[in-house]
């Protein structure tokens, strides 16, 4: 589905990503776990297609075709999602109204008519109830006033009506109490499937209790450091980042 | 220093035209009429050594004098039934070239207690109800297109509305320009007295017939008497060649209410004044703003209000959205009068740029001269929110949806607070559709 291979990327002139090398095979899931400023967020956005982030090495290949030369809407019509670790609040712009283009933009792409206003709403309620958010949050300005938790919902809502091949999800975790994380985890999971890949970026374990990913990475200096079953977020949480670059006979899991 | 524009054809004209004028021989309107020349003549069209004026050049106005248009123009009803607001039910009179035209008028089942008329046909016929607002509402020293259009006083429309009554749907005045060929000049006035207590909306719409090079100069005076509540909707959406200037002068009596929206969505020079005068104890008014702005065109509004009393309220906001190599001009002076305490104002001033080539001067001025109020003002000028850009792409739309949802946005909420709805809808789907026609969005 995704495979990375050496990439490097510099944000501002400044390498961030160094040599990172990632497979996320169809209906995988897998967590990557890392410092602060490693680089996680990096790669999110790279993947997705953001300005300013300049690939120097490496490939990004998704579905067997190179992402890089993508534009971030062919991206996110061929099927990528990202789940922003900081949503942006779009004031004006109703969800209904973007998810509305935007889940008609993605059908036009496969070839199939869109949806009329009724379709489209009957699908909106459906999706709505998977992350238990209330009716009014489709008429609300995309994020505008929400609350952290809520935007965190409301993420995960958009993917559950995209419904894309490979979706990351950046700290979706970060700033849901402990109910929402369950609503948000089951969300997730109903949406795991055979054709889709899920790669969650995540500093808790707590959410790979709920969402029990295939493989862990450790992301640290622009590159995966360490990978393994979902042993190693128990190891990570009760040791921390500092023994993962200490020694390679350390290593625990599957490489 | 430069001298103002030689306006010594418009003031030939005049002369030529006067004896022709609707009422011609009424002492108090040929007095009227002959102040205005006297002023034209004197102070000449402004250019930009006037501080009013300094943003905006009418050398492309000036640059070929435009003849006075002839009533009996010939408007296609087909034009004007397709210019119509879809769903809007309103008592509609129809100007053409600002003649006044009853046969493409709509004012069945008027309501008791309200005139509707051309102000042509009211000088003639009851001059007397006329001479009381005339000139009125329009302060000391209207610049030089004003005086133009007094000189020329003539038609337009007449909207009183007696006390107490409360107007059941809205009065649209729509001015088609350009229908007598290119050059012409239209010079409509328009009377709008709302009695103690009355309520009603007024809606003037500018429109061109064919896009021929013409100039509208449009005045419109407004009193609002004590408890009375009127909404101002003037929506210009003349052709790319026209040019457009406009003035709405208003008096907003005791615990009277005045709301106006003025939307600019076309035109290649447009002037819009308003002056409100809060006369009284209590009034309120708020205006609100949209303008337009692409190709080359040139949108100035100037805004003018007047705290004469204690208590007063004004909420002014306008916003303006610009590409290509546009330009626009916002100066809202606020000027509260020695005595005019607990005065409670607000004004903003948004801009979004949506090209590097596209320019705005906005200028704020408060003039205070009661020490007990509340004034607030604030204007930005920016762009598009890359970040809100990219999160639109990636969620499936392109450059051009995502630009457009953003700019659409933008002017939304001007718009939001329009009543009625089915002017507010059509206003969305024409700058919807203006948006669409724009290469700008697609950079
Ligand atoms: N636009 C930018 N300009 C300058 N530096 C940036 C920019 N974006 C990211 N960086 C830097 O790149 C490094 C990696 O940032 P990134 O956001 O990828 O980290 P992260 O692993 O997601 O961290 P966190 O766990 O805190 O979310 C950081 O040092 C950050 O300051
Ligand atoms: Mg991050």
């Amino acid at each position: 589905m995704l495979s990375i291979k050496g990439l490097h990327a510099k944000v501002d002139d400044r390498p961030i990503l160094r040599g990172l090398d990632l497979e996320v095979g169809p209906g995988e899931v897998h967590a990557i776990m890392g410092p602060n400023g490693s680089g996680k967020s990096t790669l999110a956005n790279v993947i997705a297609g953001r300005d300013g982030y300049e690939v120097t090495g490496g490939s990004v290949r998704f579905l067997g075709r190179s992402l890089l030369s993508l534009t971030p809407e062919e991206r996110a019509r061929e099927g990528v999602f990202l789940a922003f670790q900081y949503p942006v609040e779009i004031p004006g712009v109703s969800n209904v109204a973007m998810l509305k283009e935007a889940v008609n933009a993605l059908r036009k792409h496969r070839g199939e008519p869109g949806l009329d206003a009724m379709d489209f709403l009957k699908l909106a309620r459906e999706r709505l109830k998977l992350v238990e958010m209330k009716e009014e949050f489709l008429y609300r300005s995309v994020n505008e006033g929400f609350s952290g938790g809520e935007k965190k919902r409301n993420e995960i809502f958009q993917l559950a009506m995209l419904e894309p091949r490979l979706a990351i999800l950046d700290e979706t975790d970060s700033g849901l109490d402990i109910d929402a994380l369950k609503v948000v985890a089951g969300g997730v999971n109903a949406m795991r499937g055979s054709a889709r890949s899920i790669v969650l970026v995540t500093h808790y374990q707590r959410l790979l209790e709920h969402i029990v990913p295939d493989w862990v990475h450790v992301l640290a200096d622009g590159r995966i450091v360490r990978s393994g079953d979902k042993e190693l977020a128990v190891e990570l949480e009760q040791q921390g980042y500092g023994w993962v670059n200490s020694g390679a006979d350390q290593a625990v899991g599957v490489g | 220093m430069r001298t103002a524009h030689d306006a010594s054809t418009y003031v030939a004209a005049q002369r030529d035209a006067a004896a022709d004028l609707p009422a011609a021989g009424r002492r108090w309107l040929d007095q009227c009429r002959s102040a205005a020349l006297a002023q034209l003549e004197l102070t000449g069209l402004p250019d930009q050594s006037n501080e009013d004026w300094k943003y905006t050049p009418i050398r492309p106005i000036t640059r070929e004098a435009f003849a006075p248009a002839q009533a009996g123009s010939d408007c296609p009803r087909q034009f004007v039934v397709a210019s119509t607001i879809p769903n809007l039910d309103s008592y509609r009179l129809v100007f053409v070239d600002g003649f006044w035209s009853p046969a493409l008028s709509h004012l069945d089942d008027l309501p008791a207690g309200v005139t509707l008329a051309g102000l042509g046909q009211m000088l003639d016929n009851d001059p007397a109800r006329i001479e009381p607002w005339l000139g009125s509402a329009l302060g000391s020293e209207p610049h030089g297109f004003i005086a133009m259009n007094s000189s020329f006083v003539g038609d337009g429309a007449v909207v009183e509305i007696n006390a107490g009554v409360v107007l059941d749907k809205p009065v649209e005045l729509l001015f088609v320009s350009g229908c007598g060929g290119s050059g012409r000049l239209s010079l409509p006035r328009n009377l709008v007295v709302a009695h103690s207590g009355s309520q009603a909306t007024v809606i003037e719409r500018h429109v061109s017939l064919l896009e021929n090079r013409s100039l509208s100069n449009s005045v419109s005076e407004v009193i609002v008497e004590s408890d009375a509540r009127l909404t101002h909707h003037a929506v210009q959406q003349e052709s790319p060649r026209s040019f457009h200037v406009g003035g709405l002068f208003v008096r907003v009596g005791r615990r009277a209410e005045f709301r106006s929206t003025t939307v600019t969505l076309d035109g290649a020079l447009v002037r819009r004044d308003a002056l409100i005068n809060l006369d009284d104890e209590q009034a309120q008014a708020r205006l609100d703003g949209l303008y337009l702005a692409f190709g080359r065109s040139h949108v100035d509004n100037h805004t003018h209000v007047v705290h004469h009393a204690p208590n007063g309220v004004s909420r002014e906001h306008y916003k303006g959205v610009l590409g290509d190599r546009a330009r626009a001009v916002f100066h809202g002076r606020i000027v509260v009068q020695p005595g005019a305490q607990q005065t409670d104002s607000q004004q903003r001033n948004q801009n979004l740029l949506l090209s590097r080539d596209a320019e705005v001067d906005s200028k704020p001025q408060l003039e205070i001269y009661a020490d007990n109020v509340k004034c607030t003002h604030g204007a930005t000028v920016g762009q598009l929110d890359e970040g809100a850009i990219f999160y639109l792409r990636s969620r499936g739309l392109d450059q051009v949806q995502a630009r457009r949802a953003l700019t659409r946005a933008f002017a939304a909420d001007v718009l939001e607070r329009m009543v009625p709805t089915a002017l507010r809808s059509y206003l969305e789907q024409q700058v919807n559709d203006r948006m669409q026609a724009v290469s700008e969005i697609e950079r």
